[in-house]
Protein backbone atom coordinates (compact mmCIF):
# COMPACT_ATOMS: atom_id res chain seq x y z
CA UNK A 1 0.00 0.00 0.00
CA UNK A 2 1.27 3.36 -1.20
CA UNK A 3 2.14 6.26 1.72
CA UNK A 4 -0.40 8.47 0.24
CA UNK A 5 -3.54 6.00 0.21
CA UNK A 6 -2.06 4.53 3.80
CA UNK A 7 -3.85 7.70 4.99
CA UNK A 8 -7.09 8.79 4.53
CA UNK A 9 -8.34 11.92 3.29
CA UNK A 10 -9.28 14.33 6.40
CA UNK A 11 -12.71 16.00 6.55
CA UNK A 12 -14.31 18.95 8.60
CA UNK A 13 -17.49 18.05 10.28
CA UNK A 14 -20.07 20.89 11.09
CA UNK A 15 -22.98 19.89 13.11
CA UNK A 16 -26.53 21.64 13.16
CA UNK A 17 -27.45 20.80 17.04
CA UNK A 18 -30.92 21.24 16.96
CA UNK A 19 -33.77 22.46 14.12
CA UNK A 20 -33.26 26.99 13.76
CA UNK A 21 -29.26 26.86 14.44
CA UNK A 22 -26.61 27.28 12.09
CA UNK A 23 -24.42 24.32 11.43
CA UNK A 24 -21.37 24.54 13.79
CA UNK A 25 -17.93 23.66 13.28
CA UNK A 26 -17.28 20.35 16.07
CA UNK A 27 -13.83 19.02 14.47
CA UNK A 28 -12.37 16.92 11.74
CA UNK A 29 -11.53 13.21 11.47
CA UNK A 30 -10.09 10.97 8.56
CA UNK A 31 -12.69 8.81 5.74
CA UNK A 32 -11.93 6.68 3.19
CA UNK A 33 -14.86 8.66 0.95
CA UNK A 34 -17.86 11.33 1.83
CA UNK A 35 -20.36 8.56 2.86
CA UNK A 36 -17.87 7.13 5.41
CA UNK A 37 -17.00 10.60 6.50
CA UNK A 38 -20.70 11.10 7.72
CA UNK A 39 -21.09 7.53 9.23
CA UNK A 40 -17.75 8.51 11.46
CA UNK A 41 -18.78 11.94 12.32
CA UNK A 42 -22.17 10.51 13.64
CA UNK A 43 -19.70 8.05 15.81
CA UNK A 44 -17.47 10.89 16.74
CA UNK A 45 -19.46 13.94 17.00
CA UNK A 46 -22.94 13.09 17.92
CA UNK A 47 -23.12 9.95 20.82
CA UNK A 48 -25.36 11.88 22.92
CA UNK A 49 -27.94 13.44 20.62
CA UNK A 50 -25.80 16.52 20.24
CA UNK A 51 -27.04 17.11 16.01
CA UNK A 52 -29.62 16.53 13.39
CA UNK A 53 -28.08 17.46 10.84
CA UNK A 54 -23.94 16.96 9.84
CA UNK A 55 -21.67 18.37 7.12
CA UNK A 56 -18.65 16.94 6.14
CA UNK A 57 -16.55 18.75 3.95
CA UNK A 58 -13.53 17.80 2.73
CA UNK A 59 -10.41 19.84 4.35
CA UNK A 60 -8.54 20.83 1.28
CA UNK A 61 -11.70 21.95 -0.59
CA UNK A 62 -11.76 24.83 2.30
CA UNK A 63 -10.64 28.49 1.36
CA UNK A 64 -9.31 30.31 4.69
CA UNK A 65 -8.70 34.07 5.15
CA UNK A 66 -5.05 34.32 6.43
CA UNK A 67 -4.91 34.23 10.40
CA UNK A 68 -3.01 37.50 10.53
CA UNK A 69 -4.63 39.95 12.56
CA UNK A 70 -2.74 42.88 10.57
CA UNK A 71 -4.39 41.26 7.33
CA UNK A 72 -5.92 43.95 5.44
CA UNK A 73 -8.90 41.60 4.91
CA UNK A 74 -10.68 43.27 7.90
CA UNK A 75 -9.66 46.57 7.84
CA UNK A 76 -12.53 47.72 5.86
CA UNK A 77 -14.84 47.24 8.62
CA UNK A 78 -12.32 48.68 11.23
CA UNK A 79 -13.18 52.18 10.85
CA UNK A 80 -16.85 52.37 9.46
CA UNK A 81 -18.39 52.56 13.06
CA UNK A 82 -21.31 54.20 11.69
CA UNK A 83 -22.49 50.79 10.56
CA UNK A 84 -23.38 50.05 14.65
CA UNK A 85 -26.57 51.16 15.98
CA UNK A 86 -24.36 52.69 19.24
CA UNK A 87 -23.13 55.23 16.27
CA UNK A 88 -26.07 57.16 16.62
CA UNK A 89 -27.22 59.20 19.72
CA UNK A 90 -31.00 59.05 20.59
CA UNK A 91 -32.30 61.11 23.32
CA UNK A 92 -32.79 58.97 26.10
CA UNK A 93 -36.79 59.37 26.62
CA UNK A 94 -37.25 58.31 23.15
CA UNK A 95 -38.96 55.07 23.52
CA UNK A 96 -38.83 51.79 21.78
CA UNK A 97 -35.11 52.45 19.79
CA UNK B 1 3.88 43.74 2.73
CA UNK B 2 6.61 45.79 4.44
CA UNK B 3 10.36 44.38 3.37
CA UNK B 4 12.03 43.85 7.18
CA UNK B 5 14.57 41.77 8.21
CA UNK B 6 13.90 37.85 8.98
CA UNK B 7 14.94 38.27 12.63
CA UNK B 8 12.96 41.73 13.24
CA UNK B 9 10.16 39.55 11.49
CA UNK B 10 10.44 36.74 14.24
CA UNK B 11 10.54 39.63 17.12
CA UNK B 12 7.45 41.29 15.86
CA UNK B 13 5.89 37.87 15.49
CA UNK B 14 6.73 36.86 18.99
CA UNK B 15 5.96 39.89 20.54
CA UNK B 16 2.31 39.32 19.04
CA UNK B 17 2.59 35.76 20.05
CA UNK B 18 3.24 36.53 23.83
CA UNK B 19 0.96 39.30 23.62
CA UNK B 20 -2.41 37.44 22.69
CA UNK B 21 -1.60 34.46 25.57
CA UNK B 22 -0.76 37.43 28.12
CA UNK B 23 -4.76 38.81 26.71
CA UNK B 24 -5.35 34.91 27.47
CA UNK B 25 -6.83 35.30 24.05
CA UNK B 26 -6.21 31.93 21.97
CA UNK B 27 -3.71 30.53 19.57
CA UNK B 28 -5.18 29.03 16.72
CA UNK B 29 -4.22 26.58 13.92
CA UNK B 30 -2.77 28.88 11.38
CA UNK B 31 -0.75 31.92 13.45
CA UNK B 32 2.19 31.77 13.85
CA UNK B 33 3.83 30.39 16.84
CA UNK B 34 7.32 29.62 18.53
CA UNK B 35 9.09 26.15 17.68
CA UNK B 36 8.69 24.90 21.15
CA UNK B 37 5.63 26.02 21.87
CA UNK B 38 4.11 23.50 19.10
CA UNK B 39 6.81 20.65 20.26
CA UNK B 40 5.15 21.02 23.52
CA UNK B 41 1.70 20.95 22.12
CA UNK B 42 2.08 18.45 19.98
CA UNK B 43 4.21 16.22 22.72
CA UNK B 44 1.37 16.86 25.59
CA UNK B 45 -1.68 16.49 23.08
CA UNK B 46 0.08 13.28 21.77
CA UNK B 47 0.13 11.54 25.12
CA UNK B 48 -3.59 13.00 25.86
CA UNK B 49 -4.56 11.42 22.66
CA UNK B 50 -2.36 8.07 23.12
CA UNK B 51 -4.13 7.50 26.87
CA UNK B 52 -7.79 8.34 25.89
CA UNK B 53 -6.71 5.19 23.05
CA UNK B 54 -4.71 2.70 25.55
CA UNK B 55 -7.33 3.55 28.21
CA UNK B 56 -9.92 1.57 26.16
CA UNK B 57 -7.53 -1.76 27.01
CA UNK B 58 -8.37 -2.29 31.11
CA UNK B 59 -11.66 -1.54 31.18
CA UNK B 60 -12.30 -3.42 27.31
CA UNK B 61 -11.11 -6.75 29.54
CA UNK B 62 -14.34 -6.90 30.94
CA UNK B 63 -16.66 -6.30 28.47
CA UNK B 64 -17.23 -9.69 28.13
CA UNK B 65 -17.42 -10.62 31.68
CA UNK B 66 -19.60 -7.77 32.77
CA UNK B 67 -22.16 -8.63 34.97
CA UNK B 68 -25.49 -7.80 33.72
CA UNK B 69 -26.68 -6.34 30.31
CA UNK B 70 -27.30 -3.00 32.34
CA UNK B 71 -23.35 -3.06 33.01
CA UNK B 72 -22.24 -4.21 29.92
CA UNK B 73 -24.19 -1.38 28.07
CA UNK B 74 -22.27 1.16 30.28
CA UNK B 75 -19.42 -0.01 30.13
CA UNK B 76 -19.26 -0.60 25.92
CA UNK B 77 -20.47 3.33 26.02
CA UNK B 78 -17.92 3.76 27.78
CA UNK B 79 -15.29 2.53 26.41
CA UNK B 80 -16.71 3.77 23.31
CA UNK B 81 -15.94 7.33 24.60
CA UNK B 82 -12.48 6.77 25.32
CA UNK B 83 -12.34 6.06 21.59
CA UNK B 84 -13.86 9.05 21.10
CA UNK B 85 -12.42 10.84 23.03
CA UNK B 86 -8.98 10.35 21.19
CA UNK B 87 -9.87 11.03 18.20
CA UNK B 88 -10.91 14.50 19.03
CA UNK B 89 -7.09 14.96 20.55
CA UNK B 90 -5.81 13.39 17.74
CA UNK B 91 -7.50 15.84 15.33
CA UNK B 92 -6.44 18.69 17.82
CA UNK B 93 -2.93 17.39 17.52
CA UNK B 94 -3.24 17.14 13.26
CA UNK B 95 -3.96 21.05 13.58
CA UNK B 96 -0.20 21.47 14.91
CA UNK B 97 1.44 19.88 11.32
CA UNK B 98 1.59 16.05 12.58
CA UNK B 99 -0.06 13.23 10.59
CA UNK B 100 -2.19 10.74 12.23
CA UNK B 101 -0.07 8.18 11.32
CA UNK B 102 3.22 9.31 11.99
CA UNK B 103 1.59 9.76 15.64
CA UNK B 104 0.17 6.14 15.77
CA UNK B 105 3.63 5.18 14.96
CA UNK B 106 5.32 7.13 17.48
CA UNK B 107 2.76 5.28 20.08
CA UNK B 108 3.22 2.22 18.54
CA UNK B 109 7.60 2.19 18.58
CA UNK B 110 7.21 3.66 22.14
CA UNK B 111 8.32 6.97 21.21
CA UNK B 112 5.83 8.79 22.43
CA UNK B 113 4.41 8.23 26.28
CA UNK B 114 0.37 7.60 27.37
CA UNK B 115 -0.62 8.23 31.18
CA UNK B 116 1.49 5.31 33.22
CA UNK B 117 -1.76 4.61 35.62
CA UNK B 118 -2.78 2.02 32.05
CA UNK B 119 0.08 -0.04 32.63
CA UNK B 120 -1.63 -1.29 35.51
CA UNK B 121 -3.77 -4.75 35.25
CA UNK B 122 -7.66 -4.91 36.07
CA UNK B 123 -7.77 -7.74 38.47
CA UNK B 124 -11.89 -7.34 39.76
CA UNK B 125 -14.85 -6.18 38.11
CA UNK B 126 -14.59 -3.51 41.03
CA UNK B 127 -12.04 -2.18 38.51
CA UNK B 128 -14.36 -0.99 36.53
CA UNK B 129 -15.43 0.86 39.36
CA UNK B 130 -12.38 2.20 40.91
CA UNK B 131 -11.13 3.49 37.61
CA UNK B 132 -14.39 5.49 36.96
CA UNK B 133 -14.46 7.27 40.24
CA UNK B 134 -10.26 7.83 40.84
CA UNK B 135 -8.60 7.58 37.55
CA UNK B 136 -11.44 9.36 35.33
CA UNK B 137 -11.91 11.60 38.26
CA UNK B 138 -7.95 12.36 38.24
CA UNK B 139 -8.05 13.00 34.75
CA UNK B 140 -11.18 15.57 35.15
CA UNK B 141 -9.12 17.22 37.52
CA UNK B 142 -6.50 17.51 35.11
CA UNK B 143 -8.68 18.68 32.06
CA UNK B 144 -11.20 20.92 33.98
CA UNK B 145 -8.79 23.65 34.05
CA UNK B 146 -7.29 22.33 30.57
CA UNK B 147 -10.26 23.72 28.96
CA UNK B 148 -9.08 27.33 29.60
CA UNK B 149 -5.80 25.82 27.66
CA UNK B 150 -3.80 28.63 25.20
CA UNK B 151 -4.23 26.55 22.51
CA UNK B 152 -7.86 26.60 20.51
CA UNK B 153 -8.23 23.25 19.00
CA UNK B 154 -6.72 21.65 22.44
CA UNK B 155 -9.16 24.03 24.69
CA UNK B 156 -12.61 22.77 22.46
CA UNK B 157 -12.05 19.37 22.70
CA UNK B 158 -11.25 19.44 26.39
CA UNK B 159 -14.60 21.40 27.02
CA UNK B 160 -16.22 18.43 24.60
CA UNK B 161 -14.34 15.48 26.83
CA UNK B 162 -14.75 17.14 30.26
CA UNK B 163 -18.60 17.03 29.55
CA UNK B 164 -18.64 13.12 28.89
CA UNK B 165 -16.18 12.11 32.07
CA UNK B 166 -18.51 13.39 34.47
CA UNK B 167 -20.74 10.54 33.00
CA UNK B 168 -17.22 8.26 33.70
CA UNK B 169 -16.94 9.33 36.94
CA UNK B 170 -20.61 8.49 38.36
CA UNK B 171 -21.19 5.30 36.37
CA UNK B 172 -17.68 4.15 38.62
CA UNK B 173 -18.66 5.64 41.87
CA UNK B 174 -22.48 3.82 41.23
CA UNK B 175 -20.89 0.40 40.80
CA UNK B 176 -18.63 0.81 43.64
CA UNK B 177 -21.76 1.92 46.42
CA UNK B 178 -23.79 -0.97 44.75
CA UNK B 179 -20.98 -4.16 45.37
CA UNK B 180 -20.71 -1.71 49.02
CA UNK B 181 -24.49 -2.36 49.56
CA UNK B 182 -23.51 -6.13 48.44
CA UNK B 183 -21.83 -8.73 50.96
CA UNK B 184 -18.83 -8.61 52.58
CA UNK B 185 -16.66 -10.33 49.84
CA UNK B 186 -17.64 -7.48 47.67
CA UNK B 187 -17.18 -5.04 50.05
CA UNK B 188 -13.79 -6.64 50.26
CA UNK B 189 -13.29 -6.62 46.48
CA UNK B 190 -14.03 -2.66 46.35
CA UNK B 191 -11.73 -1.86 49.14
CA UNK B 192 -8.82 -4.33 47.51
CA UNK B 193 -9.49 -2.34 44.24
CA UNK B 194 -9.21 0.90 45.36
CA UNK B 195 -5.90 -0.20 47.78
CA UNK B 196 -4.45 -1.20 44.28
CA UNK B 197 -5.49 1.88 42.58
CA UNK B 198 -5.24 5.11 45.07
CA UNK B 199 -1.68 5.51 44.14
CA UNK B 200 -1.16 5.34 40.41
CA UNK B 201 -4.11 7.83 40.89
CA UNK B 202 -1.99 10.18 42.76
CA UNK B 203 0.66 9.60 40.18
CA UNK B 204 -1.06 10.66 37.55
CA UNK B 205 -0.60 14.53 37.89
CA UNK B 206 3.32 13.86 37.25
CA UNK B 207 6.04 14.57 38.79
CA UNK B 208 6.39 16.62 42.24
CA UNK B 209 6.73 20.51 40.76
CA UNK B 210 10.24 20.60 41.91
CA UNK B 211 11.37 17.91 39.41
CA UNK B 212 8.26 19.01 36.50
CA UNK B 213 10.78 20.02 34.43
CA UNK B 214 8.29 21.46 31.65
CA UNK B 215 5.75 23.05 34.13
CA UNK B 216 7.09 26.82 34.11
CA UNK B 217 7.51 27.36 30.83
CA UNK B 218 4.29 25.70 30.35
CA UNK B 219 2.39 27.98 32.47
CA UNK B 220 4.07 30.67 31.24
CA UNK B 221 2.39 30.08 27.84
CA UNK B 222 -0.66 28.84 29.04
CA UNK B 223 -0.54 25.51 27.78
CA UNK B 224 -0.74 24.18 31.68
CA UNK B 225 -2.98 26.32 34.26
CA UNK B 226 -2.16 24.71 37.41
CA UNK B 227 0.87 22.94 38.72
CA UNK B 228 1.29 18.92 39.49
CA UNK B 229 1.24 19.59 43.05
CA UNK B 230 -1.87 21.99 42.89
CA UNK B 231 -4.00 19.38 41.38
CA UNK B 232 -3.06 16.39 43.37
CA UNK B 233 -4.11 18.32 46.64
CA UNK B 234 -7.44 19.34 44.93
CA UNK B 235 -7.91 15.52 44.31
CA UNK B 236 -7.12 14.21 47.54
CA UNK B 237 -9.43 17.07 48.73
CA UNK B 238 -12.19 16.08 46.29
CA UNK B 239 -11.71 12.21 47.13
CA UNK B 240 -11.80 12.12 51.13
CA UNK B 241 -15.58 12.78 51.62
CA UNK B 242 -16.07 10.87 48.55
CA UNK B 243 -14.20 7.55 50.20
CA UNK B 244 -16.06 8.40 53.20
CA UNK B 245 -19.47 8.22 51.92
CA UNK B 246 -18.85 5.08 50.40
CA UNK B 247 -17.35 3.64 53.54
CA UNK B 248 -13.86 2.64 51.96
CA UNK B 249 -10.38 4.41 53.06
CA UNK B 250 -7.54 5.27 51.15
CA UNK B 251 -4.11 3.28 51.93
CA UNK B 252 -2.31 6.12 53.17
CA UNK B 253 -1.17 6.61 56.84
CA UNK B 254 -0.18 10.28 56.32
CA UNK B 255 -3.58 11.15 55.67
CA UNK B 256 -5.22 13.68 57.86
CA UNK B 257 -7.14 16.89 57.67
CA UNK B 258 -4.49 19.88 58.23
CA UNK B 259 -6.68 22.63 60.19
CA UNK B 260 -4.21 25.20 59.52
CA UNK B 261 -3.89 24.78 55.77
CA UNK B 262 -7.19 24.00 54.93
CA UNK B 263 -6.13 21.09 53.16
CA UNK B 264 -5.48 17.07 53.93
CA UNK B 265 -2.08 16.20 54.68
CA UNK B 266 -0.64 13.20 52.73
CA UNK B 267 1.55 10.74 51.73
CA UNK B 268 3.80 10.94 48.39
CA UNK B 269 3.53 8.41 46.08
CA UNK B 270 6.57 5.63 45.22
CA UNK B 271 8.17 7.65 42.71
CA UNK B 272 10.64 5.25 41.84
CA UNK B 273 8.20 3.02 40.54
CA UNK B 274 6.38 5.82 38.68
CA UNK B 275 9.49 6.12 36.98
CA UNK B 276 10.22 2.46 36.50
CA UNK B 277 6.17 2.42 34.78
CA UNK B 278 7.21 5.71 33.02
CA UNK B 279 10.22 4.40 31.51
CA UNK B 280 8.48 0.77 30.21
CA UNK B 281 8.84 -1.74 33.56
CA UNK B 282 5.53 -1.47 34.29
CA UNK B 283 2.88 -4.82 34.76
CA UNK B 284 1.51 -4.39 31.33
CA UNK B 285 3.62 -1.60 29.30
CA UNK B 286 4.58 -4.51 26.60
CA UNK B 287 0.96 -5.98 26.49
CA UNK B 288 -0.89 -2.42 25.97
CA UNK B 289 1.55 -1.61 22.96
CA UNK B 290 1.42 -5.36 21.84
CA UNK B 291 -2.06 -5.35 21.40
CA UNK B 292 -2.95 -1.66 20.06
CA UNK B 293 -0.19 -2.81 17.22
CA UNK B 294 -2.51 -5.79 16.65
CA UNK B 295 -5.74 -3.59 16.67
CA UNK B 296 -3.73 -2.00 14.09
CA UNK B 297 -1.94 -4.57 12.22
CA UNK B 298 -5.28 -6.47 11.91
CA UNK B 299 -7.36 -3.23 10.17
CA UNK B 300 -5.03 -2.89 7.48
CA UNK B 301 -6.97 -5.08 4.90
CA UNK B 302 -10.13 -3.34 6.21
CA UNK B 303 -8.54 0.10 5.50
CA UNK B 304 -7.01 -1.23 2.21
CA UNK B 305 -10.32 -2.25 1.10
CA UNK B 306 -12.12 1.19 2.17
CA UNK B 307 -9.45 2.77 -0.09
CA UNK B 308 -10.06 0.43 -3.00
CA UNK B 309 -13.89 0.75 -2.63
CA UNK B 310 -13.78 4.40 -2.71
CA UNK B 311 -11.30 4.78 -5.95
CA UNK B 312 -13.96 2.37 -7.61
CA UNK B 313 -16.51 4.51 -6.73
CA UNK B 314 -15.01 7.32 -8.23
CA UNK B 315 -13.62 5.85 -11.12
CA UNK B 316 -17.10 4.96 -11.93
CA UNK B 317 -18.79 7.84 -11.50
CA UNK B 318 -15.71 9.91 -13.25
CA UNK B 319 -17.86 9.99 -16.75
CA UNK B 320 -20.51 11.59 -15.48
CA UNK B 321 -20.52 15.31 -13.76
CA UNK B 322 -18.72 15.21 -10.10
CA UNK B 323 -21.23 17.71 -8.98
CA UNK B 324 -24.21 16.45 -6.96
CA UNK B 325 -26.86 18.48 -5.21
CA UNK B 326 -25.54 19.37 -2.05
CA UNK B 327 -26.81 20.69 1.06
CA UNK B 328 -24.69 23.98 0.56
CA UNK B 329 -27.78 26.02 -0.48
CA UNK B 330 -29.30 25.25 2.80
CA UNK B 331 -27.21 28.81 4.33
Amino acid sequence: MSEIQDEWPLYEIFVRGKRGLNHVHVGSLHAADDEMALLHARDVYTRRNEGVSIWAVRSDAITASSPDEKDPLFAPAGDKVYRHPTFYAVPDDVPNM
Amino acid sequence: MAVTSQAEDEAELLARFEATVGRHDRIEPRDWMPEKYRRTLVRQIAQHAHSEIIGMQPEGNWITRAPSLRRKAILLAKVQDEAGHGLYLYSACETLGVSRRELTAMLIAGKQKYSSIFNYPTLSYADVGTIGWLVDGAAICNQVPLCRTSYGPYGRSMIRICKEESFHQRQGYELLATMMRGTDEQRAMVQESVDRFWWPALMMFGPPDAESPNTEQSMAWGIKRDTNDDLRQKFVDMSVPQAKALGVTFPDPLLAWNEERGHHDFGQPDWDEFAAVVKGSGPCNAQRIAHRKKAHDDGAWVREAAVAFATAVVEERAPVSVSKPGEGSEQ
